[in-house]
């Protein structure tokens, strides 16, 4: 069921990874990831790996959830993985029929499947211990400096937010209304691409419908709300940049500059 | 009485072998006679949308069975489809399910899915549309520009039309004012009286269940905890409200009058049969 | 005492339909005035124009002709908007469509954060508007996994946080079942009665109207009926011709009546009505 995708849910909980400001920690993921693909050899995809490894430990989450979080790329990362094994030139390993398996194929296919499943574990880490609304508040004060070029930075981190907060609603509608076209004969799952897609006619437009709906009688209620842009606007819970950020930041930086090094090295 | 839908011993469980793993219809069983008009109450959670989502087989039970005239319905999974045909099913605010250009291609769209089409098509989409009282200058505008009570029927005549021999319906004057409430119930009645239609009704308004139906289910957390005519099911008042259900508000007065030594029958549930109790019993009756 | 809300000659119709070319003519000139502390259930069948009024009351729309003022502000006065709109906050039909937060506290938040309110006082009132509509215990709670009633109880909860004399709810109670009416309304009574927030309810749910202080019926654009529930229910063929019915109880008075009992048409009440028609048989 559509229900069930957990894809960036926010775990609550009260630990060090949950503390920490938004700021250090999407800062933290981008350093992460500059560093990943850097990384070449066992040193420095190692330290990156062991990088993600405290921090789950420190944040809590299991690594069951965070496995499950693979799951909807599991595709992609199998057929990289392939895809590496069997493309990349090179002495052969194995011979099956025209396809070959090299050395270095065996060793870009790991390389690849580990910084593709690394990338996506780090970014769910984030997701899973940081609450929607802090991430937005987060991203939005990262991006402040960009209002001095017109960018409609408190604009962008609204939509975003009412665009989290109106997923689980949009997907019980779409659930629901499949349910009713399917109570009047509407078949999904039969004929070829084209029919398939006319199909979804009758769940897209009632969507869209009832969206439009959703979002003119939402604008009514936000402004009835005082709602009048980012002007003047306080919030609930103030970011606030202790030194514990400071010190986090500092350390995670001068870990992934470490891997990036290794990782120009070759090791 | 000749049975037409047959639950037996359903039960549906949600997410299971998961920690949220709940089964909303627990062991429920129970016969729909042809012709029929049932009412089906419980309060939100109490498991009725989920247990109607078996009538046509939109959901298939994790255990039990629904039988349709004799058959088990899941007894050919590939010809699930025939069942909803047969088994008519109208969603809450099923106006939100329109799509199509016009009020017309709408309706159409059920009954098109069955393979019907020329002559045949148009007569039961104007059949339809006409027993939900749509005027024929109604049919060629868009499902979009009527107003809300207009677009229900609409969606209403779209279930209509496929011909069902079980009518369900979930909710179907949720939000509506009074008299549109009292015009779609009428449609109904007219489908049921007129056109032979087994009607089942899901409600928790319970004087719109007590108003239409001739038999009430009462479910409550998964389960059923009466099934019988309103009279039996509103003796048991007490038992209703204590289950945090709704009694009519005439049943309650009835209740009332009986605890001050009124003689009347406390399982009355309309005006009309209170009011005509009262005049039988006589102003300063009770010497008489 | 003061009227919080005063309407005057107001007019309001809607844009041209595509069609016949017609606006829709929504109120055609209304006169009232809420008092202060007052309950008020506006009543009506679907277009007479009573969510159209309703909508004036905080300028989600602006007259067309006339004035409405609040506590003596003029609606149309630009510059007063964000102050009448704090002070008269309103509670729309789908409880999906007015949350904007994914947390029900960031949700609550979300009005004295546009006020500007320093964080403090903003937590002060989250914790006090979550009390008042006794969802305290939800505060970390994501809202789309709440019921109706529930939902609704938020909603409530994300006005009083902008600490308002007055509360609009526009039908607010038209998509919720039974428990979840009961629960808002509950809740409304007890905000009336406490802390003497104003509450101008709309509904089509005539027993809503029955413990008001005060019925308004709009039919057609225009004030109908305006008085004591007790004294617009007793219209009973008035209310009928225009589409709307009476609770079951003083339907049963009315008829009783017509037989000759002498039975008042204001004991609405389950427990009155009993009474009356018990003591009225007993005679």
């Amino acid at each position: 069921m559509l229900k069930d995708i957990t894809l960036g849910q926010y775990f609550p909980g009260d630990t060090p990874a949950h503390r920490l400001d938004p700021r250090t920690k999407l800062l933290l993921v981008v350093m992460y990831i500059v560093a990943l693909f850097c990384a070449k050899g066992v040193f420095s995809y190692g330290l990156t790996a062991l990088t993600l490894i405290l921090c789950v430990r420190v944040s809590r989450v299991g690594w069951k959830q965070l496995l499950r979080g693979l799951k909807p790329v599991l595709f992609i990362v199998v057929f990289t993985g392939l895809l590496n094994m069997f493309v990349t030139p090179g002495d052969p390993l194995v011979q099956l029929g025209f396809l070959q398996i090299t050395g270095q194929g065996l060793i870009n296919a790991v390389r690849m499947v580990l910084r593709i499943m690394l990338l996506v574990m780090g970014t769910f880490l984030l997701t899973y211990t940081t609450s929607p609304i802090s991430l937005t508040d987060g991203l939005e004060r990262l991006m402040n400096p960009l209002k001095k070029i017109r960018v409609p930075v408190h604009e962008l981190a609204m939509v975003m937010s009412i665009a989290l907060r109106f997923i689980p609603t949009l997907i019980e509608e779409t659930d629901k209304i499949m349910s009713a076209q399917r109570a009047r004969g509407a078949d999904f799952e039969s004929g070829n691409l084209l029919e398939r897609a006319k199909a979804m006619l009758p769940i897209l437009v009632p969507l869209f419908v009832s969206a439009f709906r959703r979002a003119d009688e939402l604008a009514v209620a936000m402004e009835c709300r005082c709602y009048h842009g980012g002007e003047g606007r306080t919030k609930l819970r103030a970011l606030q940049y202790r030194p514990s950020d400071a010190t986090v930041l500092f350390a995670g930086a001068a870990v992934m500059t470490a891997a990036v090094v290794l990782g120009r090295f070759g090791l | 009485m000749q049975p037409i839908l047959k639950i037996e011993n359903l039960t549906h469980t949600y997410s299971v072998g998961t920690p949220f793993e709940r089964s909303a219809v627990k062991d429920i069983s129970f016969t729909v006679n042809k012709g029929e008009f049932l009412g089906i109450i419980g309060h939100t959670g109490s498991g009725k949308s989920t247990l109607i989502q078996h009538f046509n087989g939109l959901l298939r039970p994790t255990s039990g069975r629904v039988l349709l005239d004799g058959k088990d319905i899941w007894a050919a999974p590939k010809k699930i489809r025939d069942v909803r045909f047969r088994v008519g099913l109208v969603f809450q605010y099923p106006e939100y399910q329109l799509f199509e250009e016009t009020v017309y291609k709408d309706i159409a769209f059920g009954p098109k899915n069955m393979g019907r089409s020329g002559d045949d098509l148009d007569r039961c989409v104007r059949w339809a549309a006409k027993l939900v009282g749509l005027s024929t200058s109604v049919l060629e505008k868009s499902p979009f520009e009527l107003s809300g009570g207009q677009k229900r029927r609409v969606a209403l005549a779209g279930v209509i039309a496929m011909e069902p021999e079980i009518l369900v319906l979930d909710e179907p004057t949720a939000g509506l004012d009074p008299a549109g409430r009292e015009n779609l119930m009428a449609n109904i009645r007219d489908y049921h009286v007129n056109h032979g239609g087994t009607v089942i009704l899901v409600s928790h308004s319970m004087d719109e269940i007590a108003r239409n139906a001739e038999r009430i289910i009462v479910l409550k957390s998964a389960g059923i905890l009466m099934d019988g005519t309103p009279a039996e099911v509103f003796a048991r008042g007490n038992e209703l409200l204590a289950a945090g259900l709704e009694v009519p508000q005439i049943t309650r007065v009835a209740m009332a009058l009986h605890r001050r030594g009124v003689e009347i029958d406390p399982a009355v549930y309309t005006v009309e049969a209170l009011h005509r109790q009262l005049l039988a019993l006589g102003k300063g009756g009770g010497v008489c | 005492m003061s009227n919080i809300i005063e309407t005057k000659e107001l007019t309001y119709a809607y844009a041209m339909s595509e069609e016949d070319g017609r606006a829709t003519v929504a109120l055609r000139g209304v006169d009232v005035a809420i008092r202060k502390g007052a309950f008020v259930v506006v009543l009506g069948h679907n277009g007479s124009g009573k969510s159209t009024l309703a909508k004036t009351f905080n300028a989600v729309l602006l007259p067309l002709g006339g004035n409405v003022y609040v506590e003596g502000m003029d609606t149309r006065d630009e510059e007063l908007l964000l102050e009448i709109r704090r002070r008269v906050g309103m509670v729309f039909q789908n409880p999906d469509n007015q949350i904007v937060a994914n947390v029900v506290e960031e949700d609550v938040a979300f009005a004295p954060e546009n006020l500007g309110v320093p964080s403090e006082e903003i937590r002060r009132r989250v914790d006090a508007a979550l009390e008042s509509v006794g969802m305290s215990e939800f505060v970390q709670h994501a809202p789309h996994l709440l019921s109706g009633g529930q939902k609704q109880r938020i909603a409530i909860a994300g006005v009083i946080a902008m600490e308002p004399d007055c509360i609009v709810l526009d039908e607010a109670t038209a998509m919720l079942d039974p428990v979840g009416r009961r629960e808002v309304l509950s809740t409304i009574h007890r905000l009336n009665r406490e802390k003497g927030i104003t509450v101008v309810l709309i509904t089509h749910h005539m027993d809503e109207a029955m413990e008001a202080d005060r019925v308004i019926v709009m039919d057609g654009g225009l004030v109908a009926m305006d008085g004591k529930p007790a004294e617009v229910f007793a219209e009973v063929d008035r209310l009928r011709s225009m589409g709307l019915t009476v609770p079951d109880t003083v339907s049963l008075l009315y008829e009783l009546r017509h037989d000759g009992w002498t039975v008042p048409l204001s004991a609405m009440s389950v427990e009155d009505c009993a009474e009356v028609i018990a003591a009225a048989w007993k005679k």
